[in-house]
């Protein structure tokens, strides 16, 4: 399996990048990563006549930290977010979805942006930005930036709201406060780091005693776009966590709204299984490292 | 597209600088095996499943099925060929392969040789679970991994489990 033949250009900035974007429209793709694309060129589910190699761009591999947020080049690699430590202490949801991204020979291709691009409904990292409530930057060279947040910008299966002339340029991650803040991420795949049957996240935030003063939780694999529950996960809110009926009766009301697909791999019956069992771990689990987070102050 | 359109390239493979004119969908693995003849690194899937066809891309391991020589342009790529010290000798890793029986039919075994070697460079002394972890993007359908993680633990110093 050959990808058909293409024109290959490697702009030297965004400017130029937008300028061929603007000049070639559809008939032009961004290659970041090339971890989902080049798959795929291989098996000729997509014939691009232009590919722009993105992936050197260092203006798109800018971090900014602040307090509140963490700005991130969209062309930053998977596996430098995995080697930032002091990142993982800011965005611990996003270091517990990267251990099941791929495998270590992808996540050094693959980047970030790129995966929120692709917007494959089981993959991680779009998972763990809606759970955050991330923003995106795009760009463009007739309509220049835009912002909006994530929960609009995945719209179907492997389809994202990223117009033919735009680049994905930059995530804004919410940082939350640190203490009493704890993460979790776990899914089913047929073999580690391949897609997921089913996935589940959940970040939440407790004071001191265990009370919680914000979550949110999701699933992937089990619907079009990967899904976040904001206003069930509401319920949890000024509730202790160590109630696991509470959590079950979260990750079933959740489960409910999703509609899975049947495919060779799973049932939508076992998928929507998955969601609930894993959706309810994924709360346990990041209410005991929220828990845990106090106890090197006390 | 009528005409084939060739792109101008220099990887340097191996420590040593190849130039070459190729068409822009050459995969990085067809152009190491095809036109450098470097028939160490394996095909397998040709999409990013298997893990047969890793190498190191500045120091890193990657598929080179899923990257276009294109790409490596200007970028430094290691093979398997390249990971012994010198002429006839084989690296720590490749001789714990050898000694813990780490190859049946040894389709694999390039992929996994890279993997392995990338994660000693990161992690001198990993655990099991980060060996399991490094190669679990490369497909071994003989060895049942058991002997792969061996090697590794034998080249690293550490001990092997209870199986031994």
């Amino acid at each position: 399996m050959k990808a058909a033949a293409f024109d290959y250009v490697r702009p030297d900035s965004l400017r130029e990048t937008l300028e061929l974007l603007e000049q070639h429209g559809d008939d032009a793709k961004l290659i970041a990563g090339g971890q989902s694309l080049v798959p795929m060129m291989a098996m000729r589910l997509t014939r691009p006549a232009l590919l722009i190699d993105i992936n050197r761009l260092a203006e798109l591999k800018n971090l900014k930290r602040s307090a509140g947020s963490i700005l991130m080049g969209a062309g930053t690699r998977q596996r430098s977010v995995e080697d930032d430590t002091a990142l993982h202490a800011q965005l611990p949801l996003v270091k517990c979805a990267l251990a099941w991204v791929g495998h270590a020979q992808t996540r050094n291709r693959g980047t970030v942006g790129g995966s929120l691009v692709h917007a494959d409904p089981s993959a991680e990292l779009p998972l763990a930005a809606l759970i955050l409530d991330a923003r995106l930057h795009l760009k463009s060279k007739a309509k220049g930036e835009r912002e909006l947040p994530v929960s609009e910008f995945f719209l179907g299966p492997m389809f994202s709201d990223t117009g033919a002339t735009e680049c994905l340029t930059a995530i804004e991650w919410p940082v939350w406060e640190r203490q009493g803040t704890g993460a979790a991420f776990d899914e089913v795949a047929i073999r580690h780091g391949d897609f997921a049957l089913a996935s589940a996240a959940a970040q939440v935030q407790v004071d001191a005693q265990g009370v919680c003063l914000r979550a949110n939780v999701g699933a992937g694999g089990v619907d079009g776009v990967p899904r976040a529950f904001p206003a069930i996960a509401e319920r949890l809110v000024g509730q202790r966590l160590d109630n696991d009926d509470l959590l079950r009766s979260v990750a079933v009301d959740a489960t409910a709204t999703c509609e899975p697909g049947n495919d060779p791999h799973a049932s939508a019956e076992y998928r929507r299984h998955l969601a609930t069992v894993l959706m309810e771990r994924v709360l346990r689990q990041a209410a005991w490292a929220a828990a845990a987070s106090f106890e090197g102050s006390k | 597209m009528s005409k084939i359109k060739l792109t101008s390239i220099a990887i340097k493979v191996n420590g040593v600088v190849r130039e070459a004119q190729v068409e822009p969908r050459t995969t990085l693995v067809d152009f190491l095996r095809d036109t450098l003849f470097l028939t160490g690194t394996h095909i397998g899937c040709e999409h990013g499943v298997c893990g047969a066809c890793s190498v190191l891309v500045d120091g890193d391991p990657v598929r080179s099925c899923c990257m276009f020589a294109v790409q490596a342009d200007g970028l430094s790529v290691t093979t398997v060929e390249g990971l012994a010290p010198e002429r006839g000798k084989l690296s720590a890793i490749q001789d714990a392969f050898c000694e813990k029986h780490a190859m049946q039919c040894g389709y694999c075994t390039p992929g996994m040789l890279i993997a392995c070697h990338a994660l000693v460079e990161r992690n001198p002394h990993p655990d099991e679970a980060a060996i399991r972890e490094a190669i679990s993007g490369n497909l071994c359908r003989c060895t049942g991994y058991q002997q792969i993680v061996d090697a590794v633990k034998h080249a690293t110093g550490a001990k092997s489990g209870a199986h031994d």
